[in-house]
């Protein structure tokens, strides 16, 4: 088994962080101009807004073993992936807003992050980024490299068809990716066990021939061996593998949503799983010093607020440039 | 007797209607994802589960060529699913379940198989959700034979084309404008909110309506379009030109007589939808017009559409090119304008 580093650990624990305080101050920016009666059109933040609180650790585990070459294809809940994969945070909160140094230039919004630079992109559509990665993954493979590609979904998505013909694809082509569920138990409102005919995901490995494994908990130490073995497994050609993690959404499915299909009492019960103040606990009563955490934590918030204070000082597109990129 | 006015948004009169048609019969069914517990992401399905339960109103999984193929049986086998899908963007994942079955069974079958089915779909932006949950497709979908294609500008229209959609032999794509549906979160156009009988009734999906008369031009709209023609009118007619406003309320199939007499009479013809622009509604209607022998025509025929780029996330670059009142009332102009000059 993989362990992680100390090291390690703490890129984890400062990662978590950094993707959490990018969700925070989402969340106030989100409201503005949409009150008292909320309206979706208005504020500095338009359309749907899917944060990712509480999934941190899925995102972390796996992206501590990725290097810029490797791919990642990720969905509509994309920000703690792409944090995770070293998405720049300025050109990405400019995104967010919409703004002209953004990185699609405002043209894609928070559904739709592309950074060559990191091989990260993701996509609103559900399981539309599987075969994308499946095609990352080859790619390097006929080239002779050894870099490895990642496709994270939910695990409402691992009922497409997508899902099945791309895990077939994967698994005759021996194509060095894995498939990441991340399991917060529901889709918006459609919970797992009213649509999903296997108890959990992983047991659909065997019907494609490969690896599959449950990570429970959200542990971010778990994901972290559990994926650091199938990362190395597709480096060196071993074929594909796939994860599904246990996780929670702390948050609605979009912001706005009043969350009425959850069982009574599980949004609380939810909030004292919060995996960042778990992970902190974990790393203090192995040695770490609070106050060695806390400039970490700083260090972290900073960074995102600064990529904040960018964005909305930056200039918004002018409406002619809708007209440019739609061709190379 | 005067019915005591109830004013509904077409969310409501969606579910209303379906709600109607499910009591009459019991071949009627509901299916899609979030229809259940949730209502519906925009409302149109609110109550159902309620009043039916989960045989009747069935959340799916995401699995939509599964469902949606599953509805063509169903249907084939005499049952009525009402199907949704909830953004037209979505269709891709399953296309080939409506374009290659559910639009070619009663053909292929020689009229032996029928597809009673309806697949209801929120179109369009102005919200800054950007190019995958924005777009209309009207085009793309009235341009596949065997599917009817409508889409109501009001509540009224939207309880009786729905109950009409669900009495059709034939798959009905049922489009509602999620400018008008009356979700708060969406923000409403007030107009769309209209009074609704409370009993079961049809609007015919094959007949289109002239909302506003006029002598001067003559403007088509569809769903959320006809309220920005509805509004230039109104604008206009402080400058003296009346303007008379169609709501196509179908592209498949599409009232090419009620068009052609409208033009016939004002001799002017400015179309407006908020599709791509090319190969699109106003292509059709302009081409409609363009082949008449009978209309004399005053001004060159125009349209004013979505132009052909993928819809933008940032507001400036959004609301720029989606269709507006302004740019109805100053096309209007310039071409009247340019008339008046000849
Ligand atoms: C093909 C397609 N169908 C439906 C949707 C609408 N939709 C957006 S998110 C979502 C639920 C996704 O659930 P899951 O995959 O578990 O991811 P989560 O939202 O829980 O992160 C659905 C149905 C979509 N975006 N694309």
């Amino acid at each position: 088994m993989m362990e992680p580093t100390r090291e390690q650990m703490l890129w984890m624990y400062q990662t978590m962080v950094a993707s959490r305080h990018f969700e925070d101050l989402i969340k106030p920016a989100y409201f503005e101009g949409k009150q008292p009666v909320f309206n979706m059109a208005k504020g500095p933040l338009p359309g749907e807004m899917h944060l990712s609180d509480g999934q941190e650790p899925c995102a972390v585990g796996v992206c501590a073993h990725l290097r810029p070459t490797d791919a990642v294809t990720a969905t509509h809940r994309p920000h703690h992936i792409a944090i995770a994969k070293g998405v720049n945070l300025n050109d990405m909160a400019s995104e967010i807003f919409g703004r002209a140094n953004g990185l699609s230039g405002g043209r894609g919004g928070h559904m739709h992050l592309f950074d060559p630079r990191v091989n990260f992109c993701c996509s609103g559509i559900i399981a539309q980024g599987m075969g994308p990665a499946v095609g990352a993954a080859m790619a390097a493979k006929l080239r002779g490299r050894d870099d490895v590609a990642v496709a994270f979904i939910g695990e409402g998505a691992a009922n497409q068809g997508a899902f099945h013909e791309t895990l077939n694809l994967a698994s005759v082509w021996k194509a060095p990716v894995v498939f990441v569920i991340e399991d917060n138990a529901y889709g918006i409102s459609v919970s797992k066990r009213q649509a999903t005919a296997v108890e959990g995901n992983a047991e659909r490995a065997a019907a494609y021939a490969m690896p599959g494994h449950f990570v429970p908990d959200n542990d971010p130490d778990e994901v972290f061996r559990v994926a650091g073995e199938a990362i190395q497994r597709a480096r060196s050609g071993g074929g594909p593998s796939l994860i599904e993690i246990e996780t929670i959404r702390l948050e609605g499915h979009f912001m706005g949503d009043a969350e009425g299909y959850r069982p009574e009492g599980e949004k609380t019960s939810l909030q004292e799983k919060d995996p960042i103040t778990r992970y902190r606990a974990r790393l203090e009563s192995t040695g770490a010093a609070a106050g060695d955490l806390d400039a970490l934590e700083e260090d972290a918030r900073s960074r995102v607020a600064a990529a904040f204070d960018h964005a909305r000082q930056s200039a918004s597109p002018k409406p002619d440039d809708a007209f440019t990129t739609v061709f190379a | 007797m005067q019915e005591k006015k109830r004013k509904l948004t077409i969310a409501k009169a969606m579910a209303e209607a379906i709600s109607l048609e499910m009591r009459a019969s019991d071949d009627v069914l509901v299916m899609g994802e979030d229809i259940g517990k949730l209502g519906g992401v925009f409302g149109n399905t609110l109550g159902l589960l309620d009043e039916f339960g989960p045989e009747r109103v069935r959340d799916t999984p995401i699995s939509e060529t599964g469902f949606i193929g599953a509805a063509v049986g169903m249907a084939a086998a005499g049952m009525r699913p009402v199907v949704e899908l909830m953004f037209v963007d979505f269709f891709g994942v399953c296309m080939d379940s409506i374009y290659n079955l559910a639009a070619k069974q009663s053909y292929f079958s020689g009229g032996n198989v029928t597809c009673p089915m309806v697949l209801m779909t929120s179109v369009g932006g102005g919200y800054g959700d950007a190019g995958q949950h924005s777009q209309t497709l009207y085009a793309t979908f009235g341009h596949l034979p065997g599917l009817k294609v409508v889409i109501p500008s009001n509540a009224h229209d939207a309880k009786g084309m729905m109950a009409a959609a669900i009495a059709d032999p034939n798959p009905v794509i049922f489009m509602y404008h999620k400018a008008l549906q009356g979700m708060g979160w969406l923000g409403t156009v007030q107009r769309s909110i209209t009074h609704v009988p409370e009993g079961r009734y049809t609007v015919p999906l094959d007949k289109a309506e002239v909302v506003r008369t006029g002598r001067d031009i003559t403007l088509v709209g569809l769903g959320h379009t006809v309220h920005i023609a509805l509004d230039a009118a109104a604008a206009l007619e402080a400058k003296g030109i009346e303007a008379e406003v169609i709501d196509l309320r179908s592209i498949a199939p599409l009232d090419r007589e009620t068009i052609l007499a409208s033009v016939g009479k004002t001799g002017a013809l400015l179309s407006i939808d908020d599709d791509y622009h090319s190969y699109g509604v106003g292509a059709e209607i302009i081409a409609t017009v363009a082949e008449s022998e009978k209309v004399r025509l005053k001004s060159p025929l125009k349209r004013i559409s979505y132009p052909d780029i993928p819809v933008p996330f940032a507001p400036e670059m959004e609301h720029a090119v989606l269709p507006n009142c302004d740019k109805v009332v100053s096309t209007v102009s310039a071409m009247l304008e340019a008339r008046a000059h000849v």
